[in-house]
């Protein structure tokens, strides 16, 4: 599917009772998921109508804090919050089979059918990065496989960048790339509304939509300019997955080490983040078991034990093996960065420790060493 | 937009097959070999593991450690060190395990053919080596010469004893095997396996090595071969890391730029040598 076989391509404006209206038409044979404001951060959880959305809403972020704050009357004037996608396609808990009465019974495969409403260019690029990790062999996830291939994405076009993103040097955004069934950016109280899959333009076609004007394409386009002008933070990806492999004994690792505290929240929001680990779950009144797969964070013990004791013990080893995946490794992997500049890990870093700092530090000790 | 996920095949690799055991052998105290049978079993190449479940406890890696060319019996070398080996080797004659695989890269052992062969085995590794041995002597004339170098940490701790007598009557291998600390009755070499390396005699621009054992010893063992001419590319290496999944999925077994259990677990010295030496990589 392509925008090029879309019949209408032509972009459109909805009101807010036209998004109700996709909402609406979505929950017909989809759970929707959208922005929700709750424990003051915004999370994704299933959406029945705009009255749901965190209007008015916007968020501070920076490292180590997350704020919410009253500022005009934007449905997505928010940026990302901890919640991400991953946690409906790949979730936090799976269970895999179980085992009893001498029988091995496999899970049945994921039936979910969902709507994700409002997907920044970054979250929609590290989509991208997790059906590269679990769909693309030798093996597959088929749980994942599933719900990715009934998922239907609603992209949001950022008009206001976030304290700790840094999507522009990533390369993910603010302008969410193809990817979505539709793609929304806000412009006053309305949306402009793009197609980007035969899907996504025939449920547009459905609701109460109006054509858009030039004026209307060139709000939508200062919108996104502004949230790029806005970005406070980058990252020069340069040679920069050389530089870090190449420097496993640079006394930056120690410098962080000191900070860090092993805690896995970085792992845990990372929308990329793909690790887990395998449990075995007993029943106490039968031999049954369930054998699950849940998240896991390379930030553990228990991730890289081996009998004998854990290959990485420390908090030096653990985030340079984080980090250098992140932007060294991932490229050998899955020939993409495994990042894609949301900010998460800087915002949830309980000491605030800034993935962007960290690599800007070790480029600059280098090059300042080398003249 | 949905993923143009095609056809799909919608089994779940995570799934293992139920294997019987057909017969149970106690190597030495701590370690025992399983013959199992599994319904769908295809066979494996050398080198390659399985993920063995015991069900309650849970999944770890094991390579396969019979021959190949017996595609009916599934042979696993297994050692008593943490909870699931542990249940594993309690197991008995007729009793179920789960398995899934087999896994991962195997040695290259039919593209060692018209060399020699070298083979460094330290303590439980000369299981995952054992299946290159049944072939290299199944099929002795298309190699050069072969030299069995294994090393142990005490004469008790001797793997598959008798079939390294077996081998050694046929007069077609040269085995030497040493051990760290010698007992009362031992009079064989004493020390850690490289020092086996002064006396093997093999032609290093055309040899091809298998080295398997803890890392530190696989490490020097391909040192030694490399001083000894051994092209860094002809010496083969298994790794061990933790693994959840076997197929690429969970992440654990990351070693730099490698998934041990995709891209492995078998890898060539050349890829090795840089990330082996990096602490706590």
């Amino acid at each position: 599917m392509t925008a090029t076989a879309t019949k209408d391509v032509t972009p459109v404006v909805l009101s807010h009772a036209g998004l109700d209206a996709l909402i609406a038409a979505l929950a017909v044979d989809r759970q929707v998921i959208g922005p929700v404001r709750r424990d003051g951060a915004v999370v994704y959880e299933p959406v029945s109508s705009v009255a749901d959305l965190p209007r008015g809403w916007v968020d501070d972020q920076a490292g180590g804090t997350y704020r919410m704050r009253r500022e005009g009357d934007r449905l997505f004037g928010y940026t990302v919050g901890p919640s991400s996608w991953k946690r409906f396609l790949h979730p936090p808990k799976q269970v895999l089979w179980r085992a009893g009465d001498g029988a091995i019974t496999p899970e049945p495969i994921a039936k979910e059918r969902f709507a994700f409403l409002g997907v920044r260019g970054c979250e929609l690029a590290a989509i991208a990065v997790q059906d590269k990790v679990f769909l693309d062999g030798p093996y597959r996830d088929p749980h994942y496989a599933a719900r990715r291939a009934a998922a239907f994405i609603v992209a949001v076009n950022c008009t206001r960048a976030g304290g700790t993103c840094f999507c522009v040097s990533m390369e993910t955004g603010p302008k969410a790339a193809p990817g979505y069934d539709i793609a929304l950016t806000e412009i006053g109280g309305e949306l402009l509304a793009e197609a980007g899959s035969d899907a996504g333009g025939m449920i547009l076609s459905a609701v109460p939509t109006r054509p858009a004007t030039q004026a209307d394409l060139d709000a939508a386009a200062a919108g996104i300019a502004g949230a790029e002008a806005q970005m406070g933070r980058a990252i020069n990806t340069e040679g920069l997955a050389d530089l870090l492999t190449d420097n496993p004994d640079h006394p930056r690792w120690d410098v962080v080490a000191d900070r860090c505290l092993n805690c896995a929240n970085c792992t845990m929001v990372c929308p990329t983040c793909f690790c887990t680990t395998v449990d075995e779950v007993s029943a106490l009144d039968s031999d049954a078991t369930t054998r699950e797969s849940r998240w896991a964070s390379c930030f553990t013990t228990e991730f890289s034990y081996v009998h004998g004791g854990a290959v990485r013990p420390g908090a030096k080893s653990r985030y340079r093996q984080w980090m250098t995946h992140k932007l060294g490794s991932w490229w050998d992997q899955f020939d993409m960065s495994g990042c894609t500049g949301c900010g998460r890990c800087v915002t949830w870093c309980p000491v605030g420790i800034d993935i962007t700092e960290e690599a800007a530090a070790i480029r600059s000790d280098l090059e300042a060493e080398g003249g | 937009m949905a993923h143009p996920v095609e056809q799909m095949d919608m089994t779940d690799p995570m799934v293992p097959t139920l294997a019987r055991i057909l017969r149970k052998r106690v190597e030495i105290p701590g370690v025992v070999t399983f013959e199992l049978e599994a319904p769908g079993w295809q066979g494996f190449a050398p080198g390659q593991f399985n993920m063995l479940s015991l069900f309650g406890v849970g999944e770890i890696a094991i390579s396969v450690s019979g021959y190949d060319a017996e595609p009916d019996r599934i042979v696993h070398t297994i050692r008593d060190v943490g909870a699931t080996s542990h249940g594993l080797s309690l197991l008995e004659e007729g009793d179920t395990m789960g398995l899934r695989g087999p896994y991962g890269v195997p040695w290259p052992v039919a593209d060692a053919a018209g060399r020699d062969v070298v083979v460094v085995a330290g303590g439980l590794g000369l299981a995952p080596v054992r299946p290159i041995l049944y072939h290299l002597l199944a099929n002795r004339g298309d190699y050069g010469k072969v030299t069995l170098l294994y090393g142990a940490r005490r004469p008790e701790e001797i793997l598959f004893t008798e079939e390294l007598g077996q081998w050694r009557a046929q007069l077609d291998m040269d085995i030497e095997v040493t051990v760290d600390h010698a007992s009362p009755g031992w009079h064989g070499h004493v020390g850690v396996v490289t020092t086996l390396f002064r006396g093997a005699d093999f032609s290093p621009d055309t040899t091809t090595a298998f080295v398997c054992g803890p890392e530190i010893m696989m490490r020097f063992a391909a040192n030694a071969l490399t001083d000894a001419g051994v092209a860094a590319d002809d010496i083969y290496l298994s790794m061990e890391r933790n693994m959840q999944c076997g197929i690429g999925l969970c992440g654990h077994c990351q070693l730099g730029p490698y998934f041990v259990c995709k891209d492995g677990p078998v890898f060539t010295w050349g890829q090795m040598r840089r990330v082996m030496t990096v602490k706590e990589l």
